[in-house]
């Protein structure tokens, strides 16, 4: 159990002597330290700010956003522009992380869809902090050849017929969310009966289960290794173009539609090109080349604009938020909710 | 002299204090205190909670299984191996240690791959027409994993006891008339008890510990201590309960040792 302890304390002893020395280099026009979702962009977009404006990139990613925040609030690693969900997004504003945005510095900020800062207000309430940069939602993928009616709801996620097949999200709030959806409750209840009602439909389901995972839903779809999963719309997309038996739908009972937003913590130390590096994601060309690479929905307008009629039309990609009820973003709950929903995750997964 | 010998453990007492004592300490310390610092023992009972210790339980067969499996994989190897001429059996000793050149967490994941129900293992076998092999995502594909990842740290010490063996005292057992399992046991396997006994300690305690091998083998369904603890620290950020859970598994692990100690009088053991 040391390695883990001794890995993280090291993890967090190189890091802070990474910035440590970061601070004496001096690169032409300094650096900016992002840390960001794996595989969240194209990497030519990384070379192509660093070639147009001078400033070195320190590039770091996370896997979930609950992996993400105790390494920023431990302080121990600056990170000068952070790329949370919505929820996360309100708990770090909650608890003094972030700081906020100049947004007159940020000459593109146009180019995002006014619809999308509306929604931001939901954990953002006066668009003070983050700047959208992904949107989409949450769906079941299915392969065409390996189910005998197409999957319209979360319940067919309970479907005996899919025994071992069936593929869910490895982390809290998703796999809660499919239970509280199909039960008709919120995806941001703190009611304990829900709760328990959620944790005992998620044990239900746990024979039916091949694995939990997140990364690997894409991979293991890709492969033919498993009949539905749980998948981000994003994702969707690309997993369609490598195996075309692939097919995405928004469940009927609703789901949760996220943004991940780029914010800037406290304790940035280059606060003013974290600002270079949100305006430059936000050029059209560039959020239209972080598309084509991530195939996650883009707020940007701009963007959007430019591509093919086809995609600009992809229910996926794009879905018309007004044809599906039921849609709700994340809402930050609270410590003691957080636990509440550890604690019964714990139950599930130890089951 | 005695100058110099201080100054040549100086930079193993900055290892030993930067990154054994002091994350001790920080461990202990986050064990006994909750998120306000003050003092309790909440963190350390939780290990009666009944999914912790369920996982506990879990995590002490599984690892039994594989400690008890690579035991009786890894003897007979080692003494072919000691039986062998010298280039021989470093050729094969280096056979062995190659794959550990390679990343723990690739190998691993190559085991997925292998093991997936499209994957290389059973392709092969439906292409040849026999059924199909099911384990992965269960606690025969994590038990797999550990006896293939833990399997050289059983060989080794094995090995090395079995070679220090001088054939003068196995000649003498058959001089006085001991046939060959006489000769084993009462002679060449009490001899390598050393060797066994930490072998055992080096299997045993990775194989408790382990949360990759069960968060990849396993499906992320069955849940060992070591992802419990995995997951206080990295979803629940509570580095309390963590800490109070590791401290309560490091004890597990010193008992462990100290029994298998006991069985072991020759010295030249773990602690």
């Amino acid at each position: 159990m040391r390695k883990v302890v001794s890995l993280m304390l090291s993890l967090v002893l190189t890091a802070s002597l990474l910035t440590g020395c970061s601070d004496n280099k001096t690169s032409s026009n300094g650096e900016v330290i992002v840390y960001n979702w794996g595989e969240y962009i194209d990497p030519e977009v990384i070379t192509q700010f660093e070639e147009e404006t001078g400033i070195k990139v320190i590039y770091d990613e996370f896997e979930t956003n609950e992996i993400m925040y105790p390494k920023v609030e431990a302080g121990a690693s600056q990170y000068d522009v952070i790329c949370p969900s919505d929820y996360m997004i309100s708990k770090m504003i909650e608890n003094d992380l972030l700081q906020e945005i100049d947004f007159s510095k940020l000459s593109n900020i146009d180019q995002i869809g006014s619809q999308y800062m509306e929604m931001s207000k939901e954990f953002d309430p006066e668009n003070k902090y983050s700047v959208p940069y992904c949107w989409g939602t949450v769906g079941i993928l299915y392969n065409k050849t390996m189910v005998s009616s197409a999957p319209t709801k979360w319940a067919d996620l309970w479907n005996e017929e899919y025994k071992d097949n069936i593929l869910m999200q490895d982390s809290v709030r998703d796999a809660f969310m499919v239970a509280q959806k199909m039960l008709g409750y919120s995806m941001n209840s703190t009611d304990k009966d829900e709760l328990e009602q959620c944790k005992n439909k998620l044990i239900e389901q746990k024979p039916l289960v091949q694995a939990y995972v997140v990364d690997q839903v894409r991979d293991k779809m890709i492969g033919n290794e498993a009949a539905i999963g749980v998948i981000y719309s994003g994702e969707a997309i690309y997993t369609q173009r490598e195996n075309e038996d692939l097919e995405f739908v928004i469940p009927e009972e609703g789901t949760n539609v996220w943004i991940d937003s780029w914010v800037i913590p406290k304790n940035a130390p280059n606060y003013e090109n974290a600002l270079k590096w949100i305006d430059f994601m936000l050029k059209p060309e560039i959020a239209l080349k972080n598309f084509d690479y991530i195939t996650y929905g883009t707020p940007n307008d701009g963007a959007k604009a430019l591509m093919d009629e086809d995609l600009q039309n992809n229910e996926i990609a794009f879905p018309d938020l007004t044809k599906h009820k039921g849609l709700e973003t994340y809402v930050y709950l609270g410590e003691d909710a957080d636990e509440l929903y550890n604690d019964l995750w714990k139950d599930v997964k130890s089951e | 002299m005695k100058n110099k010998s201080t100054l040549l453990a100086a930079p193993y007492s900055v290892w030993a204090i930067g990154f054994i004592l002091i994350p001790l300490v920080l461990v202990i310390f986050y064990a006994f205190t909750d998120k306000t610092g003050s003092f309790t023992l909440d963190n350390i009972i939780a290990i009666s909670e009944s999914t912790n210790l369920k996982a506990l339980g879990l995590s002490v067969m599984l690892s039994f299984i594989s400690t008890i499996i690579c035991l009786l994989l890894a003897y007979p190897l080692a003494m072919i191996l000691a039986t062998l001429g010298v280039n021989q059996s470093s050729f094969m000793v280096f056979i062995f240690i190659l794959p550990m050149w390679m990343n723990f967490l690739l190998r691993t994941l190559a085991w997925q791959t292998l093991l997936e129900k499209t994957g290389v293992i059973n392709s092969i076998l439906t292409f040849l027409n026999l059924p199909t092999l099911n384990i992965i995502n269960t606690p025969s594909a994590i038990v797999l994993g550990m006896v293939y990842n833990f399997l050289p740290f059983m060989v080794l010490p094995i090995y090395n006891t079995l070679i220090k063996i001088d054939s003068n005292v196995i000649n003498a057992a058959k001089d006085l008339g001991a046939n060959n399992i006489q000769t084993f046991t009462r002679v060449i396997f009490p001899l390598s008890l050393p060797g066994v006994i930490s072998g055992i300690t080096m299997v045993f305690v990775p194989a408790l510990t382990t949360f990759v091998i069960s968060d990849l083998l396993g499906g992320a369904k069955i849940l060992l201590i070591g992802n419990v603890i995995e997951q206080e620290f990295k979803q629940a950020n509570n580095w309390n309960a963590g800490s109070g859970l590791s401290f309560v598994l490091m004890i597990f692990i010193v008992i462990s040792i100290f029994i298998s100690n006991k069985y072991d009088k020759e010295g030249g053991s773990i602690l």
